[in-house]
């Protein structure tokens, strides 16, 4: 019996592959995504919510993990083999298929620091040099194009992107956001991850 | 009646006329000192500002401020907005915007908040910075309509009385004073504030600026004509 269950789930498995990955949400591509991801990819940490996530960001992002220009600790350990042999079609595919998911708000930051979080977001520190974040993440933290959604990620996930900017990880990123979260402290970090983490 | 009242009261008439005539001189000397005051103050406050502001550091961390959005170079940026080139830019034009933003003749909250904190001599500093750099144009227009561009540019829309843009902003839309350069400029920038013209631009009817200028022209042109020519002057270099 046992065997049996065993033998059916492998080949459930084998058959999975087999299909194509355009309209199947059971793909093999997808399903390898998801294991870490969720099932329906609202995240699962470490690993970040990719539903509804832009496009064109989560296909950069795959490029990035297979040419080792996204760098920080959990990407080496995770995203570069997951990507070793991925194709540029596949990495296409499986962009538009999770650009495509409804997102559902992670809601889990501090709601004490929330508050303070929009502020930063909506207005920046001008006095401090700090940019507000709204003028390229969207009024909403949609995102658009390249530049990736931030509304409902989580807490601990956005707290960790915004310090890795300023401990040197991804310097090869073409965008300000290196020298934008490296005038940010600790417990700004905290307001605006704590913000984004409840918009929907 | 009043004067039965003051008897009443034991205070003869003419006391209380030069009691008041005092009270009235002391008024008037409080006033002219606290008036000296404030204006020493405040002169003595510019000075202090004034000295602070040329500060080395905080001009170049201020530039680096901006550049996070407008670009390392000052190129522009597409953030969810498109955020403009300040490259090359007449320094007039941008002091004039960013006095325009605080003093909400122009609308954008952003630019509100950025340019509030900006002290007189900063905002100098700033705007000359820009025009010493020469990237080239951020690009990624359609090239199709270029050259249906370039005739809006040059001819004008005779048909709407539209000038041509040449006329103003110079034939290799370089600008001159307070009329700004588009040489370069995004795309997507200039026809953002081509169709928002009247909504974002010349909010103070008391005080009205150089944007006068464009409100006519920005009505007359339709939505295909504004992007022609904002695909034009995006590819000059």
């Amino acid at each position: 019996m046992k065997l049996l269950r065993l033998k059916s789930a492998v080949l459930a498995i084998a058959f999975s592959a087999v299909s194509s990955l355009a309209g199947h949400a059971e793909s093999h591509a997808i399903r390898n995504c998801t294991w870490c991801h969720g099932t329906s990819a609202q995240g699962y940490l470490p690993a970040p919510r990719l539903a509804g996530q832009k496009r064109q960001y989560l296909e950069n992002q795959l490029v990035g993990f297979s040419q080792h220009t996204r760098d920080n600790p959990f990407s080496k350990q995770y995203m570069w083999f997951a990507t070793a042999s991925l194709s540029p079609k596949t990495a296409h595919d499986l962009a538009i298929y999770f650009s495509e998911l409804s997102p559902k708000p992670a809601e889990d930051g501090n709601q004490q620091l929330a508050a303070m979080g929009r502020k930063i977001y909506q207005d920046g520190i001008p006095d401090s040099n700090i940019v507000a974040c709204i003028a390229c993440h969207g009024p909403n933290a949609e995102g658009v194009r390249e530049i990736p959604r931030l509304g409902g990620l989580e807490f601990s996930y956005l707290q960790r992107r915004l310090e890795q900017w300023g401990e040197g990880y991804n310097k090869t990123a073409m965008h300000p956001m290196p020298h934008v979260a490296s005038q940010l402290s600790a417990k700004q970090i905290a307001a605006l991850a704590s913000y984004l983490s409840f918009i929907k | 009646m009043n004067l039965s009242y003051r008897r009443n009261n034991a205070t003869p008439l003419n006391e209380t006329i030069r009691r008041r005539f005092m009270k009235a001189v002391s008024l008037q000397t409080t006033l002219q000192l606290t008036f000296l005051a404030i204006v020493l103050s405040a002169m003595g406050r510019a000075d202090a500002k004034d000295a602070a502001a040329v500060s080395k550091q905080e001009v170049q961390a201020k530039i680096r401020y901006c550049q996070d959005c407008h670009g390392l170079s000052g190129q522009g940026f597409r953030g969810f907005f498109p955020i403009p080139r300040l490259a090359g830019q007449q320094p007039e034009y941008l002091k004039n915007q960013l006095q325009a933003f605080v003093e909400r003749r122009r609308t954008n909250n952003i630019m509100f908040n950025v340019a509030h904190v900006l002290k007189p001599a900063m905002i100098t500093a700033i705007a000359t910075s820009f025009q010493q750099l020469n990237p080239k144009p951020l690009g990624g227009a359609p090239k199709k309509l270029v050259a249906a561009g370039k005739n809006i540019f040059e001819n004008g829309v005779p048909d709407a009385n539209v000038a041509a843009c040449a006329a103003c902003h110079g034939p290799e839309a370089t600008g001159h004073g307070e009329i700004p350069r588009l040489a370069g400029q995004l795309d997507s920038y200039v026809v953002m504030e081509l169709t928002t013209w009247t909504h974002e631009r010349g909010q103070n009817p008391a005080n009205p600026d150089t944007s006068t200028i464009m409100k006519p022209v920005a009505h007359s042109l339709t939505k295909p004509q504004i992007e022609a020519v904002a695909v034009y002057v995006s590819s000059l270099k």
